[in-house]
């Protein structure tokens, strides 16, 4: 609509008895950018024993949504109370926009009711979806688990070229953010390690401290941390956009099980990958210790990697490398659950990925504490 | 339907000077010249490819014109300060294709978005402009239902409720009918003229709906891929009767009597 002119009457309306007859009259400019009445200042005028409201518009200047939802307040309101309504002395457009916005009547039970919920109720709500969410996760896990065994049987679908990418992307593509954060968790552990032993002139030993964390827990769990936030979101993020995208039921119209497809590629990907990772973390993170300890500490670099090797046992790189494995696994399982069960909007593909990595992460912190007891327990 | 041309005023709300339109070096429409007139219902016709989403997405302003110039009411959009060009950006309304909804809100909020715009309105106000948006085209009653929860038809005139927001001086459609059941798009075609008688509003329609072009159009223009310009311009009727092209010819007759 036009702007107002400056000198333009403001809005305003007044209602008129005449037996049981109301006269509405309307006047002015109605503008929603200037202050015009409100219905719900006037709708006690409405209260009783009217039969028929007519509405007069001819003063009418200017006109805009702002009119049209007054009327459309006023129409309901009348409708609700048995009043008829007269809108003939309106402008024209009006008049027709206010027929069409009551054409189509509120669909019964269209409206939505908010219920108060008990408490008790919410609980036990809770508790049903946790069982419900179990079963799927369940469900989930033995589909893959089925996955599994077609694959090593040779049976199962799905294209090689997709496993190639993501074995590029899951592994190659990491190297670099794996690299700076290990050599800096090298870097630290020397460092923090050093100012305690320096007390007991035992410097050389931060070989074996590096060696020995870094190898068994601290480059598995980096690792996995980086996979989480980097891979786990993005499996979560693909799979779900191609949920909001349809393309999953594409897949599974067309004979092609989404979860070897999709899920099995990313899963072999990050199996195979995480533990070569954890490997490569275990090296930088040595590397970075030995930059301490040669710059800072006065050890060669041949007394320190001598120290490191005597050290570090195979039995801790066989541990090391089941941590990754495990980590690798549960970060691509996590992903693709929470992007196979993504909604089918914007947001829920925010709320797949957050869901994805948070899992993902607290899987590993939980896995470590549950595997370190085994492998105490078995004294290793 | 009686032909609408009669009571579209002359002036010329929407004038487009020698545009051409190109991704980098590749032009994909090159010297379109044609005018809108204040309450037309502007028709972009042409086959698939041809640029008509993409002449849309020039005039609303998302796309800089590679050259040649828009008018609107005489001011050209491109050299106008970015205040004026978001002045006049408040005047559109544009309902896309799928509805473009904003999923993780109601129906009510999608509609209360651009009303953000007019800061003195209260929020009781806000919500009053929205359920009366809602039942201008038929959603009374759904103001707090998620756009993943009702039907394609209904989004699609979700999107127009959204697109009604600020009470448009121009509404731009980009396939309002597509996806739609028959008796659906015709309804939505009727909506569409009586927001014009109404409001007065120019409504610019990118579409290859023959029902429709046929129905609501009070003039048109014709884009040709292979060309790599407009063939013509005019109201739908006219290019039938007297095609610049048999390319129009076969457009509006489904290439039956080619």
């Amino acid at each position: 609509m036009p702007p107002l002119e400056a000198n333009s009457a403001p809005a305003r309306c007044a209602f008129e008895r005449a037996g049981d007859r109301l006269i509405l009259r309307c006047a002015g400019s109605w503008s929603l950018h200037e202050k015009h009445p409100r219905f719900a200042e006037l709708a006690g005028e409405l209260e009783s024993g009217i039969a028929r409201l007519e509405i007069e518009g001819r003063e009418v200047e200017r006109w805009d949504s702002s009119l049209l939802s007054f009327l459309l307040q006023l129409a309901n309101t009348c409708r609700e109370r048995k009043i008829e309504l007269d809108p003939s002395g309106l402008p024209e457009g009006a008049q027709r926009l206010l027929a069409l916005s009551l054409e189509v009547e509120e669909r019964g039970g269209a409206r939505r009711q908010t219920t108060r919920s008990n408490p008790l109720a919410a609980i036990g709500g809770v508790v049903l979806e946790a069982q419900r969410a179990t079963m799927r996760a369940l469900a989930f896990l033995g589909d893959v688990v089925i996955s599994l065994v077609r694959f090593a049987t040779f049976r199962a679908r799905f294209r090689r070229a997709d496993l190639w990418t993501q074995l590029h992307a899951t592994g190659a593509g990491a190297l670099g953010i794996v690299a700076l954060i290990n050599v800096l968790v090298g870097l630290i552990l020397a460092f923090v390690g050093s100012m305690q032993l320096r007390m007991f002139g035992a410097e050389i030993y931060v070989a074996s401290l590096v060696g020995i964390s870094m190898v068994r827990v601290m480059g598995p769990i980096m690792t996995g941390i980086i996979l989480a936030g980097r891979t786990g979101a993005a499996f979560a993020a693909q799979i779900g956009t191609m949920q909001v995208n349809e393309e999953v039921d594409a897949l599974e119209t067309m004979g092609l099980p989404p979860n070897e497809y999709l899920v099995l590629p990313r899963v072999l990907s990050l199996a195979i990958m995480t533990p070569l990772l954890c490997l490569y973390a275990d090296l930088l993170g040595i590397l970075g210790g030995l930059v301490v300890g040669v710059a800072m500490l006065g050890i060669g670099p041949r007394q320190y990697l001598t120290q490191t090797f005597e050290s570090v046992g195979l039995d801790q790189l066989w541990i090391g490398l089941v941590h990754g494995t495990i980590f690798g696994v549960w970060i691509a399982l996590a992903g693709c659950y929470h992007g196979m069960r993504c909604g089918r909007s914007a947001s829920a593909v925010g709320q797949a990925v957050t869901s994805a990595v948070v899992s993902g992460i607290i899987g590993i912190v939980v896995a470590t504490a549950i595997l370190t007891l085994i492998f105490d327990t078995l004294g290793l | 339907m009686p032909n609408q041309a009669r009571s579209s005023s002359s002036e010329a709300h929407i004038r487009v000077q020698g545009l051409t339109m190109a991704y980098g070096s590749y032009v994909l429409q090159r010297d379109l010249e044609f005018e809108i007139r204040r309450g037309d219902i502007f028709v972009i016709m042409g086959g698939s490819g041809c640029g008509k989403s993409t002449l849309l997405k020039h005039m609303i302003g998302l796309n800089r014109p590679a050259a040649g110039e828009i008018l609107y009411a005489g001011q050209s959009y491109w050299t106008a300060s970015p205040e004026r060009q978001n002045e006049l950006r408040r005047g559109f309304g544009i309902l896309y294709q799928t509805g473009a909804l904003f999923s993780s809100m109601t129906l009510a909020e999608n509609v209360m978005v651009p009303l953000g715009e007019l800061p003195e309105l209260s929020a009781a106000e806000r919500r009053e402009l929205a359920s009366l948006k809602l039942s201008l085209v038929g959603l009374a009653g759904f103001e707090d239902y998620y756009p993943s929860e009702i039907s394609g038809g209904m989004r699609k005139r979700a999107g127009l409720a959204r697109a009604l927001a600020l009470d448009p001086e121009i509404l731009f459609f980009d396939e309002p009918s597509a996806g739609l059941d028959p008796i659906s798009a015709k309804l939505l075609d009727d909506l569409i003229l009586e927001l014009r008688a109404s409001l007065g509003a120019t409504i610019v329609i990118v579409t290859h709906e023959l029902a429709s072009i046929f129905a609501i159009g009070t003039n048109g223009v014709f884009l040709d891929a292979d060309t790599k310009t407009m063939l013509g311009t005019g109201t739908p009727q006219d290019l039938l009767e007297h095609p610049p092209d048999p390319k129009v010819r076969r457009f509006l007759t489904r290439g039956i009597d080619s």
